[in-house]
Order: C-alpha cells, then sequence, then structure tokens
C-alpha cells in the first residue's frame, strides 16, 4: 500500500480501521460540517460535481451527475448502495480500503445519504473477503454508538442506516443491477434497462449505486471542497485513484497515484518489471480492459482520457503487468476461461458466446488451432458485442478482440507451428520468478 | 399517443407501448423467443433486436419503449446481422434432432432457423448435453433442447402463481428446474408445453403420437368447468391426439387448464361403450339399437302405464350438451312427469320457485379483470375454476382485493386479504355479520327483507373486515362458488350474498360448477316446483324407472352410495353413458352408448350465460350415437311432438330462438322470499366435502395422465391442529369417518385450512362415496 492520495494516506499506524484512528484523520470533520452548517443538498453535490470525481468502479461515470439523476423529491423509500463486489481479476483496491479505511465509506455513504435524499442504504461485500466483511460490520457497529449512523445522526434531523451484505462469490454481482437483485434475496442476474436504477432500483425504488472507492473519496471533497480534489488530479480525472498492480513487477499492490501520473512512475513505484525483464504488455484496467503493447502503454499516463486514447479503458484501476516471458495465448486462455464460467446464462449471445470463446482459444493454445480461428474469434466478439443485457459479453470480448489485435502474430504461431511463440522454458523461467 | 415509424410505416402508439406491440401493429414481425404478450418482459433470448435511428447499439424490440419520433428498421442489414448472430448462438449447443423431437414442424427455432439460421455450423466442438427433469405426469422433458428463454419459468410464477420452476446455475450451465425433488402441480401446467419455442418441454400423453402436420385442427368447446375453454381438438385417422387452447381472449385467452387439455385421453378409454347393451336375467348382452330403444321406449311406456308418468325420472349431467339436456326433460315432460334435474350435486333446493332466472356469473367473465373487491363464498376456487382464478390473480397485482368466506381454504396462489375460515352450519351466520357490518357501514337505515335475523346477528372483526373490503370497492363482486351452491343452506347463502351485494353495490354471481351450469338452467332440465321432485328427491326414495345421461350416480350426485340403493329398487334404469361402470352393470337394465363432446354436436353455455355450440370432430367410436339423436328417437317412439326435431340446429332454436344467443332476461340470481335457516352453533364434527379437479366428471375420471397427478391422489381427511388435539387423534391415523349414510376409513392428516370442528374429505370419489352427503355432521373413530 503506497498512497499519494487520500484514502490510503495515513494508515500506517496500528488498527487503522477502528473509529478512533479515524475520527483522529479527520475522519467524520465532513459530516460534522454538514450537519452543523446545514448545508444544502445541491450543495454537496455541486461540490461532489466540481470535484470531477468519475465513478471509480470502472464506468467513470461521474459521480456528481449520478447523484444529480436522483429524484430526490420522489416520495418513500430511496435507496444508496455502494458495490464493494469487487470481482474483476486483478482488481483489489476495494478490499483494501474496507480493510484498513472503512469509515471512509461509511462517512462518504452517509453525506451521500444526506445528499439525495435517503434513509437507508447497502453495501455489497463480495463473498470471499468474509472477514473484510466481518470488519465492515463492526465498523457500522462503532458508527452506530457514536451516533453517526442510525436515527437522528449527530442530533440532527437527519437519519441513514447503513447494512453490510455479503454476496457469494458471483462476479456477475458486480453489475449494478445483477447486485440489486442479488440483494433482494434473487439469482443474481442483472435487469434489462430501461429503466435504470435511479427510478427502478432496489425493490423497484430510486437508487443510487457507487463503487466502494468513489464513497471513499467523498469526505475528503466535503471537507477540502471540489476544487482541493480537483487539483489533485487533472481536469476532467479529479483526484487520485487506487492502482491495484498485480503480474510481473517487483512490488504488486495498491497504489494511490494523482489522476495523470505517468504509467512508467507507477510502473517504478511498483519496483519495475522483475528480473529485470522487457515490459510485453499491460492491461490497465482490469480483466475486462483491452490489453496494450508495452510501447503504447509507456507513453499513457493514467487516467481515463490517456488510457482510453491508448485504446483501452482505466477502468477499475487494475494494472496487470506482463512481460517478455508471457505467453498471450495463454494468458488470454485463462481470461477467456473466467468469462466462461461468470455468464450468468441469461441472455443468449454471453451464456453460449464466452463458452464458444474459450474453447477457440483453448484449442489454440492447445496445438489444435486452424488457419480461419482469428477471424473466427472475431466474428464471435462482433457478434457478442452489443448484443447483450449487461456489460459482461463486451467485457468478454474486448480482452479477446485486443489479444488477437496487438499479438495476432503469436496466435498466428501457435496455429501454424502448434506450439508458442515464447518457448516453454522461457516461460518456465517466468514462472519460477513468480513462484519465489 | 406516440409517434413511431416502423420499416418506413408511420403509425401511432399509446404510451408505454415497446417497439414490439408497434411492430405487431403495422405487422412487421419481429423474430423473437422469450417475449410473450402475456408474460412479463425477459428480454433474454436477443433475436428480437432491432436498428433503432440514433441507437450505438441494435436493441431488443419486445423491451425497448416508444419514443416519439422513433425510427425503426426490423429488417435492416444492421437488424438481420444481430438477428443471425444470435440464432447462429441459439444453435450452437441446440442438439438440431429434429427428426425424432416431438416439436418438429410446430417448432419456432425451427421455423426461425430456416430464415436465420446459417447452412452449416461454425461450432464444431462438442454440444451441451444437459440432464432431463421429471415435471410429473403431463409435461416430457428434452432439456438439452432447452434455449433458456425462461418462458415457463414466467408462466408458472405470474400466470399460475407458483414459483415452480426456476433456472439454477449460470452460464452455460444454466437450467432449468423444479425445485429439488420436486415436480410441477399447477393445474395449468399443459400451458408450458405450449410456451415452449422448442422441443424442450413436450406433452407426455401425446409424446410421438403424430407430427403435426399430419393432424386436422378443429374446434372445440371445452365439457368440463363453467368457464367453456375454446379448444382446438387435433385428430389424425379419425382419433383424437390432443387437444391445444382456440385463443379466445374473452375466455380461456390463451391459456386451457390440464383437465381441458388432457382429458382427451378418456376418449380412447377401454371402458368406452361401442354398443347398446341390455340386461336380460341379470346377463347382459349386447343389442342393436333398434332393440336397445325399443326397449327403452317400451319400458317408458309400460312404467307410465302401470305406475302413472309421475314414476319416471331423470337425471341427467351438468357437462351434457343444452339440447341433450332440452330433450332429457322433453321426454320426461312428454311422458307426463315433472321429475328432472341437472344439478346433482346439490342438497337444498328451497330457493326453486323463487329464482327469478338461471343462476350465472353476474358479469362477463372479461370484466373479472377490472373487479377491484371480490367476495368469494364457499369454494375451493383455485382447482373448481383454475382459469378465472388466473384472471383473479392478474386482477389482484392491480388491485383487486379479494375476502373469501370458507370452511376451508386452500392456497390460492393468490392473495387473500380476508380469510374467513367458519365450518359450514356457520357460514350463513358469517355472512349475516358481513351483511350486518355493511349496514353499519352504510350508516343509513336497513331497508331489506332480513331485519328480523340482522337484529340477531353477531359482530365479528373477521366479518366486518369483509364489509369494509367490499364497502371500500369501486367495482366489487360477491360470488358464491361450488361448495356454497352444494351447500345444505345453499339457499340461505343465495339470499344473504345476495342481499351483501345489493347493500354493498356489488355485482352478484354464481360462479357454477359445470360446462352447463347454465345451461341446464336454459334448457328447462330443471323440476318446476311442487310439479316435480328434484334431484334429492329423486335419489332419496325409488322412482319406477330413470334415466341416467352421462351421470355416474354415486360420484356425480350429493347421495352417493346411497343412489346405488335407489337405483337398485327401480324397475328400469336406461343409462346413456359414453363410459361403462362397474356400478352401472349393476343397477342398469339398458346400456345405451352416447358420444362424448368430440363425438357429437351440441352447445355448452358458459358462467356469463354464453351460448357456445360445437360440431363434431371426430366420427363416434363403434356403435356410439349422439345423445341428442337417441333421446330424439326415444322421444319419437313414444310419439311425443316436442321431440320431433330434424336437426341439432332445431333443437338448439327451440331452446335458444333463431339467434343461439341466451336471452338476457332468462338470466338472474335474484331470489325472493327465501326463509333464512341460521344453524345455531354447533359443537359436533361437520364433513366438508371438494370435489378434487380430476374427479369431478366422468371424463376427467378417466384420464389416465390426469389420475397420475397429486391432485388426483387418494382423498384423506383433513383436519385442523386444533380438531386433531380435540380427537385426541394423530395426524397419520387411519381413521373410520362415519355419517348417517354410511362410513369409511381413511388416512387422517393435519390440515391448517380447515375450519375447527371440520373434517375434509373429497367427494366424487370410489372410497369417500358410502358417506354420502356432501355436509353433515360426521363421527371419527380409530382404527
Amino acid at each position: 500500500m503506497t498512497s499519494q492520495g487520500i484514502i490510503l494516506s495515513g494508515l500506517d499506524g496500528d488498527r487503522t480501521w477502528r473509529l478512533a484512528d479515524y475520527v483522529k484523520r479527520g475522519g467524520y470533520d465532513a459530516l460534522r460540517k454538514i450537519i452543523a452548517e446545514k448545508i444544502p443538498a445541491d450543495q454537496i453535490i455541486s461540490e461532489v460535481k466540481k470535484s470531477a470525481l468519475r465513478g471509480r468502479g470502472g464506468a467513470g461515470f461521474p459521480t456528481g451527475l449520478k447523484w444529480s439523476f436522483m429524484p430526490r423529491a420522489f416520495p418513500g423509500a430511496k435507496y444508496i448502495a455502494c458495490n464493494s463486489d469487487e470481482g474483476e481479476p486483478g482488481t483489489f483496491k476495494d478490499r483494501d480500503i474496507l480493510r484498513y479505511n472503512p469509515h471512509s465509506v461509511i462517512e462518504g455513504m452517509v453525506i451521500a445519504g444526506y445528499a439525495m435524499g435517503c434513509e437507508r442504504g447497502y453495501n455489497y461485500i463480495h463473498g470471499e473477503i468474509f472477514e473484510t466483511y466481518e470488519r465492515f460490520e463492526e465498523a457500522l457497529q462503532e458508527a452506530r454508538e457514536a451516533g453517526l449512523l442510525g436515527n437522528n445522526i449527530l442530533g440532527s434531523d437527519f437519519s441513514f442506516d447503513l447494512f453490510a451484505h455479503h454476496g457469494y462469490g458471483a462476479y456477475i454481482c458486480g453489475e449494478e443491477t445483477a447486485l440489486l437483485e442479488s440483494i433482494e434475496g434473487k439469482k443474481g442476474q442483472p435487469r434489462f434497462k430501461p429503466p435504470f436504477p435511479a427510478s427502478f432500483g432496489l425493490y423497484g425504488k430510486p437508487t443510487t449505486i457507487n463503487n466502494t472507492e468513489t464513497f471513499a473519496s467523498i469526505p475528503y471533497i466535503i471537507r477540502e471542497g471540489g476544487d482541493a480534489f480537483l487539483a489533485l488530479g487533472k481536469p476532467n480525472n479529479g483526484g487520485t485513484k487506487l492502482f491495484s498492480v498485480s503480474g510481473h513487477v517487483n512490488k504488486p499492490g495498491n497504489y494511490e497515484i494523482p489522476l495523470g501520473t505517468p504509467f512508467s512512475t507507477l510502473l517504478e513505484m511498483a519496483g519495475g518489471v522483475r528480473g529485470g525483464r522487457k515490459l510485453k504488455a499491460v492491461i490497465p484496467g482490469g480483466s475486462s480492459a483491452p490489453v496494450l503493447p508495452a510501447s503504447v502503454m509507456m507513453d499513457c499516463t493514467m487516467d481515463y482520457d490517456s488510457i482510453s486514447k491508448g485504446g483501452s479503458m482505466l477502468g477499475s484501476g487494475a494494472v496487470i503487468v506482463m512481460d517478455e516471458t508471457t505467453c498471450m495465448v495463454k494468458a488470454l486462455e485463462r481470461l477467456s476461461y473466467f468469462y466462461f464460467e461468470e455468464s450468468c446464462g441469461q441472455c443468449t449471445p454471453c451464456r453460449e458466446g464466452t463458452g464458444w470463446l474459450y474453447r477457440v482459444v483453448h484449442r489454440i493454445e492447445n496445438g489444435l488451432g486452424r488457419p480461419d480461428d482469428l477471424d473466427l474469434l472475431n466474428s464471435v466478439t462482433a457478434n457478442i458485442m452489443g448484443r447483450t443485457i449487461c456489460a459482461l459479453g463486451d467485457a468478454a470480448s474486448m480482452p479477446v478482440q485486443s489479444f488477437v489485435k496487438h499479438f495476432g502474430d503469436e496466435f498466428a504461431f501457435h496455429i501454424e507451428h502448434k506450439k508458442c511463440l515464447v518457448p516453454k522454458d522461457v516461460q518456465h523461467e517466468g514462472s519460477k520468478i513468480y513462484v519465489a | 399517443m406516440l409517434e413511431i415509424e416502423i420499416d418506413g410505416k408511420q403509425l401511432q402508439v399509446p404510451d408505454g407501448s415497446t417497439v414490439m406491440e408497434a411492430a405487431t401493429q403495422v405487422g412487421a414481425y419481429v423474430p423473437h423467443f422469450c417475449y410473450h404478450k402475456k408474460l412479463s418482459i425477459a428480454a433474454n433470448c436477443r433475436m428480437c433486436l432491432v436498428q433503432v435511428e440514433k441507437a450505438p447499439k441494435p436493441l431488443p424490440a419486445c423491451a425497448t419503449p416508444v419514443t416519439n419520433g422513433m425510427k425503426v428498421w426490423t429488417h435492416s442489414e444492421q437488424a438481420v446481422k444481430a438477428q443471425k448472430g444470435v440464432m447462429e448462438f441459439l444453435l450452437i449447443n441446440h442438439p438440431l434432432d429434429c427428426p425424432i423431437c416431438d416439436q418438429g414442424g410446430e417448432c419456432q427455432l425451427q421455423d426461425l432457423s430456416v430464415g436465420y439460421g446459417g447452412v452449416q455450423s461454425r461450432y464444431e466442438e462438442e454440444k451441451r448435453v444437459v440432464s432431463n427433469k421429471d415435471l410429473g405426469p403431463l409435461v416430457s422433458t428434452d432439456m438439452t433442447r432447452c434455449i433458456n428463454c425462461t418462458r415457463c419459468v414466467r408462466f408458472t410464477t405470474e400466470i399460475a402463481g407458483l414459483m415452480e420452476l426456476g433456472q439454477a446455475f449460470r452460464g452455460e450451465h444454466a437450467e432449468i428446474m423444479p425445485f429439488v425433488e420436486k415436480t410441477i402441480e399447477t393445474e395449468l401446467s399443459g400451458n408450458i408445453i405450449d410456451l415452449c419455442p422448442v422441443g424442450a418441454l413436450t406433452s407426455k400423453p401425446f409424446r410421438f403420437g403424430a407430427r403435426a402436420w399430419e393432424m386436422s385442427r378443429r374446434k372445440s368447446v371445452s365439457p368440463h368447468d363453467s368457464l367453456g375453454s375454446n379448444l382446438v381438438v387435433q385428430i389424425k385417422n379419425d382419433q383424437v391426439k390432443r387437444v391445444l387452447p382456440l385463443e379466445n381472449e374473452e375466455l380461456n385467452e390463451c391459456w386451457l387448464s390440464d383437465k381441458d387439455r388432457f382429458s382427451y385421453e378418456a376418449l380412447a378409454s377401454e371402458e368406452r361403450l361401442t354398443r347398446p347393451m341390455i340386461k336380460q336375467g341379470g346377463q347382459w348382452t349386447e343389442a342393436d339399437w333398434a332393440t336397445a330403444l325399443e326397449y327403452v321406449a317400451n319400458g317408458l311406456k309400460s312404467v307410465t302405464a302401470e305406475h302413472g308418468a309421475a314414476s319416471i325420472g331423470a337425471l341427467a349431467s351438468p357437462h351434457s350438451t343444452l339440447e341433450e339436456l332440452y330433450l332429457t326433460q322433453a321426454v320426461v315432460r312428454g311422458l307426463g312427469s315433472g321429475n328432472v334435474d341437472f344439478r346433482l350435486r346439490q342438497s337444498d333446493f328451497s330457493a326453486d320457485g323463487k329464482r327469478e332466472g338461471a343462476p350465472w356469473l353476474g358479469m362477463p367473465v372479461s370484466k373479472i379483470g377490472s373487479l377491484d373487491r371480490l367476495f368469494v363464498i364457499g369454494s375451493f376456487f383455485r382447482k373448481d375454476h383454475p382459469l378465472i382464478a388466473q384472471r383473479i390473480r392478474q386482477a389482484a397485482k392491480r388491485g383487486l382485493k379479494v375476502s373469501a368466506l370458507n370452511p376451508a381454504f386452500d392456497d390460492w396462489q393468490l392473495p387473500v386479504v380476508n380469510a374467513l375460515n367458519v365450518r359450514p352450519s356457520a357460514m350463513a351466520s358469517s355472512l349475516l355479520a358481513v351483511l350486518k357490518g355493511l349496514v353499519e357501514i352504510s350508516g343509513e337505515a336497513y331497508d331489506g327483507e332480513y331485519a328480523a335475523a340482522l337484529a340477531g346477528a353477531s359482530s365479528e372483526p373477521a366479518a366486518r373486515a369483509i364489509a369494509e373490503s367490499i364497502a371500500s370497492g369501486r367495482r366489487s363482486a360477491v360470488w358464491l362458488g361450488n361448495l356454497a351452491v352444494q351447500h345444505q343452506d345453499a339457499a340461505t347463502l343465495h339470499a344473504l350474498a345476495q342481499e351483501i351485494a345489493r347493500v354493498a353495490k356489488a355485482t352478484f354471481g354464481v360462479v357454477g360448477e359445470a360446462a352447463n351450469s347454465v345451461g341446464g338452467y336454459i334448457a328447462n332440465a330443471v323440476p318446476v316446483a311442487g310439479k316435480g321432485l328434484n334431484a334429492a328427491q329423486m335419489l332419496a326414495s325409488p322412482l319406477k324407472a330413470y334415466l341416467l345421461l352421462n351421470l355416474e350416480p354415486e360420484l356425480d350426485t350429493a347421495a352417493g352410495s346411497s343412489a346405488l340403493r335407489t337405483l337398485g329398487k327401480a324397475e328400469m334404469v336406461a343409462v346413456f353413458s359414453a363410459f361403462k361402470s362397474a356400478a352401472a352393470l349393476e343397477y342398469a337394465d339398458v346400456i345405451l352408448p352416447v358420444a362424448p363432446f368430440t363425438e357429437t354436436a351440441g352447445t355448452y353455455v358458459n358462467c356469463e350465460g354464453r351460448a357456445q355450440s360445437f360440431y363434431p370432430v371426430v366420427k363416434p367410436r363403434g356403435e356410439a350415437r349422439p345423445g341428442w339423436k337417441v333421446l330424439k328417437v326415444i322421444g319419437d317412439m313414444l310419439g311425443l311432438e316436442s321431440c320431433s326435431v330434424d336437426s341439432i340446429e332445431d333443437v338448439r332454436k327451440r331452446v335458444l330462438g333463431a339467434d343461439g344467443f341466451v336471452e338476457p332476461a332468462k338470466l338472474g340470481n335474484a331470489v325472493h322470499g327465501v326463509e333464512l335457516k341460521i344453524a345455531p352453533a354447533s359443537v359436533r364434527l361437520e364433513r366438508v366435502a371438494d370435489v378434487p379437479i380430476y374427479f369431478a366428471d366422468p371424463i376427467a375420471r378417466r384420464s389416465a395422465a390426469l389420475q397420475q397427478t397429486t391432485d388426483a391422489a387418494e382423498p384423506k381427511a383433513r383436519v385442523s391442529k386444533a380438531t386433531l388435539a380435540q380427537i385426541g387423534i394423530d395426524s397419520g391415523a387411519r381413521v373410520k369417518l362415519v355419517s348417517s349414510e354410511g362410513s369409511v376409513v381413511v388416512t387422517l392428516i393435519e390440515d391448517e385450512g380447515v375450519a375447527g370442528g371440520c373434517v375434509r374429505l373429497a367427494a366424487a370419489h370410489v372410497l369417500t362415496a358410502p358417506l354420502g352427503a356432501l355436509n353433515g355432521e360426521v363421527s371419527v373413530e380409530r382404527v
């Protein structure tokens, strides 16, 4: 954990997840300020808009704008949901936020509840990190006991309660409408949109869903102002962002850096490519983001716009680094298998297509590829993309398209020679370091 | 209204329409699988992707709302490319085993693959195999063919109201299945066969019976419940192969109950009668029609001569056609007797002579959906009227509040807001309490005819809640169910329900038990008060001669087994039936094989008073003949003018007039001057009898597949937990139930739906027939 930012900074003490430690770091000051000064909801939303905070879950949608969609005047229940179902391979930032700084998320959600006129929120935490879920429950209890959550927060007439809900390990439940279905106790399957959650969300009521990191950024924005947050990053890409760097680097981990930091700097912070090897490729935004070859990546800065210009997505900020010992076909095979296993099975193109993609990549990797397999992969991905209920179909297709686009030679070699362009012993050499 | 342009055609559609609805309106066919007009939108098959102006991606027509000025192309290059792409995905894991698939020839996937499928598959890996599921005796599965459209899941949940199917697992491993170790038990299960767009769910009784294109399709009308569902009967080689719904939005919509759909199996039952039979010297011999008819005519003549016409009686099933019912009463009345009845399970006839018309639903079936309050009195609604219950279920989603007064509740799979559960003998006083509540709510002085009774009425909170519910509606209805009509104090319940409806300004209706429960009155197959005996009287003390039309008295009448004893004492019993039965061979003297509904022309008048005529779809089996013809010939032999008709249309004209409609004036639920019978509070055990859905008539009883369903399980005596404690017998014990008529030995089980002090035991079953009356006191002994 290295931080040049706001969420993971100051977390080098003991038991940083405790309320006392959070308060020592200025925690709940933002909420106290709102309650004391009776700051109007509109002002909070415009502050968030000013900060240029963009959704940290992957899509990068401007948070302030999302909040303004919520029909404040809607009578009856409205909900806020926090998406901590961090299932994207390569992503492990929300886990650390909840582990070491859970109160930042709670404070962010209470402020969101205040701004959007909601009295109830849910934090959906994915199933594999049960101890984190338990820790979050403890934090909720602390906050309730301190009067920071529940009825009449800090003696005001504002009430907001928050509940943790843990999933059971389905990747699809990170899709926001599947997440809502799961909270409702149904099978986690995305809903067709429209209607969008802002009008028909949890239990059919208006609901706003944000990522853990997004909520964790809110207290700073309120405390220091939207401009201060924006200034941390660059225009249209406000603030700092957590990057989960994994793969062939010397020091994998979470790095919180200002948006706009050059990729090369991030790579350096992560200790550079292991064994001093050459960088081959990087998936800059989690497994569903298109892969970029080293040459393109080294010219990018870590922000939404630059990565997008480079041909990929900043996504959830999971930076998967691959060095020259990597077989790109094998890497894609693993990714395709993930999507094949995680498709919810609801709609046809994804249910049938992800299995097809995996099987074709699998046969190429295993020396059974056919000359027209690359055309087939491109055609099948084209038939999936944009035809599905949710974005999983796109997520499964983009890696395939980008791997074939940037590393087509390697695939062609596999098909023609029935073996890998990267000799097996070189691959093994690479893995040995990995094991160490 | 919204403007939309589809494939260059301009049209206006109502707000909230989807692109699919708009396309249907303009006649543009958008291929689809998961979309169904009666089910919620799933948008999961993705086959209906169409091109929409300004949309970057093709959008599913079924789920995309129309916006003003939208431009849609259903067959543009982008749309067709998307549709073909989806079709390829649907086919890669589909077994493509059309030659051995029962759905072949009527398969949506097969049909659409002609237009959108490739010549050869690009998918050469192993295909998915999915294990078959046991969905019970009616629905056969080949789950490997399933395309996961979830129509069946949505049907069972939304229309049948029972969450019995679901999609388990995910991704490519997703499977449609019932709950672990369960089959499906909804009485509407056959509809999932129609809904399944592939051959995953097919009809088990019909399986491999014929190819769709080999069969002719003939229209008909269901002979079972009082809805009169419209049927398509499919035949091959002059045999009924299967029955499908004929869509009629005003009646059965596009659904059929399983009874309507699968009872056709009985038409080929081994018990079908194919030749007339006469008993001579205790021996049955087959006879030709001339002899048999002669026998009946002579028998009737001699009985009339010796004992007078009043010693002749006719009992006809309410499942008989209007024409049969008319001619039955014509024969009896022609001879000078007034003894004719079709209300076989009824036990209280004291409203006869006080009725304004034929009891009916009081409203068209199609208007049920607009009710906002409904009070059902005495009914096993879901099983008695599966598709009317379905309409109520849908209406309940839109805000209809249902209240019910019943001595025994089943799960109706719809919210019953106020359920008043009392013993049969207390139903009248409960109704009085509801009436009292209504009068109190109205705040006006009571101006009806039951002021005296009302003065003594109790105030129950549950009855008051029902009164408040009915009074708060703008379109309320009060309905009498089968149990109320068969009740020992039916006239009192009727009169009070009528008064409740009057005070609450609600529609008053009688749902009706059978296909011709209204038609029987219209055909005049009822005794005129004082001038003839009703069904109960005819079976209480023996007459000399009986004509029995389409019924099995021990099962189809309130008398139960005692009917057999009465009939045994008659000089001549002539049975007109499609089926042989062991009991009939005992009591009958002559058995005439008459044709069931598929082999005769006829008319049923349903609960809303709609006369629906139909024609035979196949030739009568063996020497069986249409009942109306048999009765006409007997009438002719007896020289009765009232039977001299030339054709079935002629009969119909005599009953319905030239128009073929039931005159609205003939329908009417009002009764006047009924003397209320309010039973004093009782502590004795009382019987509550349901007529299980597949025991209700001779045809259903002989459908092999229906008889394997859980609804056709051997009847058990059901009592509440408190009553179990009271009688000191454990659930699961074998007990002897004793009534004034006889006794039966059955298993006793706990059922919290049964009112305290009651034993619920099904009627219309061989096992329970000895008990006789459908209600009344019973005692329970351990055996």
